[in-house]
């Protein structure tokens, strides 16, 4: 039985605390379109798509409307396209990109992901087709969104790769200049890259998942800040449970959509992903949870403690409220995405270290963080290995989705609208030099906790 | 199926005859309602049964919506069971 209770405190979470279903994400496997000739291959990949997206949309938006959620996105993940396009005898992969792109304006979806290569140990032609690749079609392209994977806890990382990638993430911001280096917010690198994640950029269909899956995005920061509002002086304990009723609330709303998209579009429901997924609006904010447990200003000592505690106590809350759960699940800390960081960098209390630090306590890693246009790529690079050295270490995913602006600095803002939202120039501090690190290459061996048999 | 009806706005004669005249033309049947007024502010949740209803739930919704701006109330209609799911294990 509802109670009006019930009823009020539901539509207060949607219409004041912003709570929404962040995406239904489609995942689409592209193995069955592998053909030696590309251009067969792009007309193959565009067909697949459109045929199996084709009422993703309109599906999101009935079940929006029914039951009275916002769903802000609705999205496609596909097979990386480095192992479906593997068999073309091609030197570019920038027209698969384009033929992606096509596909997902014909069926209407936000975004693509799964312009990707899982490169962790090595690299196959196609990988490195790819790889190439990703600058000129992250340019040349609306809707796409690429990641490589390259580390994992049961490989080690794989040295060449970063180095390539903050060379990738350099190109990437030059060729898409004119709109801030807008490319390098749709081009991720993973460490333990999941292959069931709905979020963008990082979202591909692994190669493990069925022909196709429907998986689900919830967010809520602006609930879960409300909750802890009334609790003022309150003990973790307290706090903790708190988080985990809300996030319980949180998840089931998540698990109705996907049980429901699931059954309307005939397609398996592969998981939920429990991920507080802010968003640059006032009331949206990962950051003012954290301050709300009594830290000042994100980024002050203790940040770390606080997002430890909501990373952990939203798993648990989300947990039993999903049949299941994959993805990242875990709080995302991306900077331009989020009002209450952008203010901390803002007042010098957030830096690119601690952000570091954060990311050891939750998913996902240095995220949507713009710095000045003439950092180096071994200089990223290094920033990378960092974090996939978290990653592999903590037997956890990690990612680096730095923008390096052409021609910004410092004091700088930069804007990308919606979503993906607006930030500062955040100053890499430490300006001492690691070329001759990254230029060694190889792999960095698997850690000793690989080996579990 | 159920539906729960949220009317929110400012006070005014016929607000619940207006909400009740629509649903029942569309073959509706109300099952209970709630209503208050707060500092001058009309309250209305409504659940009402539909499934013996020839229309659709989100033409419903619409011409809720459309009647409710004409005398300035905000109106939703939403499947019972979001609310079900996030209250009941």
């Amino acid at each position: 039985m509802i109670t009006i209770d019930d009823i009020l405190e539901t539509n207060a979470m949607i219409t004041e605390n912003k709570l929404d279903v962040r995406t239904i994400t489609m995942g689409i496997s592209l193995r069955d379109c592998a053909h030696p000739n590309i251009n067969q291959f792009c007309q193959n990949v565009y067909d697949k798509i459109t045929k199996s997206a084709e009422f993703l949309v309109k599906t999101g938006e009935d079940i929006e409307a029914e039951y009275g959620i916002p769903i802000i996105h609705k999205r496609i993940s596909v097979t990386p396209i480095a192992i479906a396009a593997d068999a073309c005898k091609t030197d570019s992969y920038v027209p698969v990109a384009e033929a992606m792109d096509r596909a997902a304006k014909a069926v209407g979806v936000n975004f693509i992901g799964g312009f990707s290569a899982l490169v962790e140990k090595g690299f196959t032609h196609g990988d490195r087709v790819l790889i190439n690749s990703i600058p000129q079609a992250l340019a040349s392209t609306d809707l796409v969104c690429s990641s490589v994977n390259l580390g994992s806890t049961k490989t080690g990382i794989n040295m060449d790769c970063v180095r390539e990638m903050g060379e990738v993430i350099k190109r990437t911001a030059e060729l898409t200049r004119d709109t801030q280096a807008l490319g390098c917010a749709k081009l991720v690198v993973f460490c333990n890259a999941p292959g069931d994640n709905p979020f963008m950029a990082g979202a591909f269909h692994g190669v493990s998942e069925a022909d196709k899956v429907v998986s689900v995005g919830v967010s809520g920061p602006g609930v879960v800040k409300h909750a802890l509002e009334g609790l003022k002086g309150a003990d973790f304990t307290e706090v903790a449970e708190t988080i985990k009723k809300t996030a319980f609330k949180i998840t089931r709303v998540g698990q109705l959509v996907a049980r429901e998209a699931s059954k309307r579009l005939g397609v398996p429901f592969g998981i939920i992903d429990l991920s507080l997924a802010p968003t640059p609006a006032v009331g949206d904010s990962v950051a003012r949870i954290i301050e709300e447990m009594g830290i000042e200003s994100c980024g002050a000592p203790g940040t770390t403690a606080a997002l430890a505690l909501l990373n952990d106590a939203v798993k648990k809350g989300g947990l039993m409220a999903s049949s299941h759960v994959g993805g990242l699940s875990g709080a995302f800390i991306p900077v331009s995405e989020d009002e209450g960081m952008i203010a901390a960098i803002k007042s010098g209390s957030l830096s690119i270290e601690k952000l570091e630090a954060m990311t050891c306590v939750c998913s996902v890693g240095l995220d949507m963080i713009a710095i000045e246009g003439d950092t180096s790529a071994a200089t990223i690079s290094g920033i990378i290995a960092d974090e996939a050295a978290i990653g592999m270490i903590n037997n956890k995913t990690t990612a680096v989705r730095v923008i390096p602006v052409p021609g910004a600095k410092v004091g700088d803002m930069v804007e990308y609208g919606g979503l993906l939202g607006y930030c500062p120039i955040v100053p890499v501090r430490n300006q001492y030099s690691s070329d001759a690190f990254i230029a060694r290459g190889g792999r960095i061996p698997a850690p000793i906790r690989s080996l579990t048999n | 199926m159920k539906l729960v009806v949220t009317v929110v706005g400012k006070d005014r004669v016929g607000i619940i005859a207006m909400v009740s005249q629509i649903l029942a033309e569309n073959n509706v049947n109300i099952l209970s309602i709630n209503q208050n007024i707060m500092d001058g502010f009309f309250n209305m949740i409504l659940i009402a049964e539909i499934s013996e209803s020839k229309i659709k739930l989100v033409d419903l919704q619409k011409t809720l919506k459309e009647r409710g701006q004409e005398i300035n109330v905000d109106i939703k209609a939403q499947h019972e069971d979001i609310f079900n799911v996030m209250h009941n294990i």
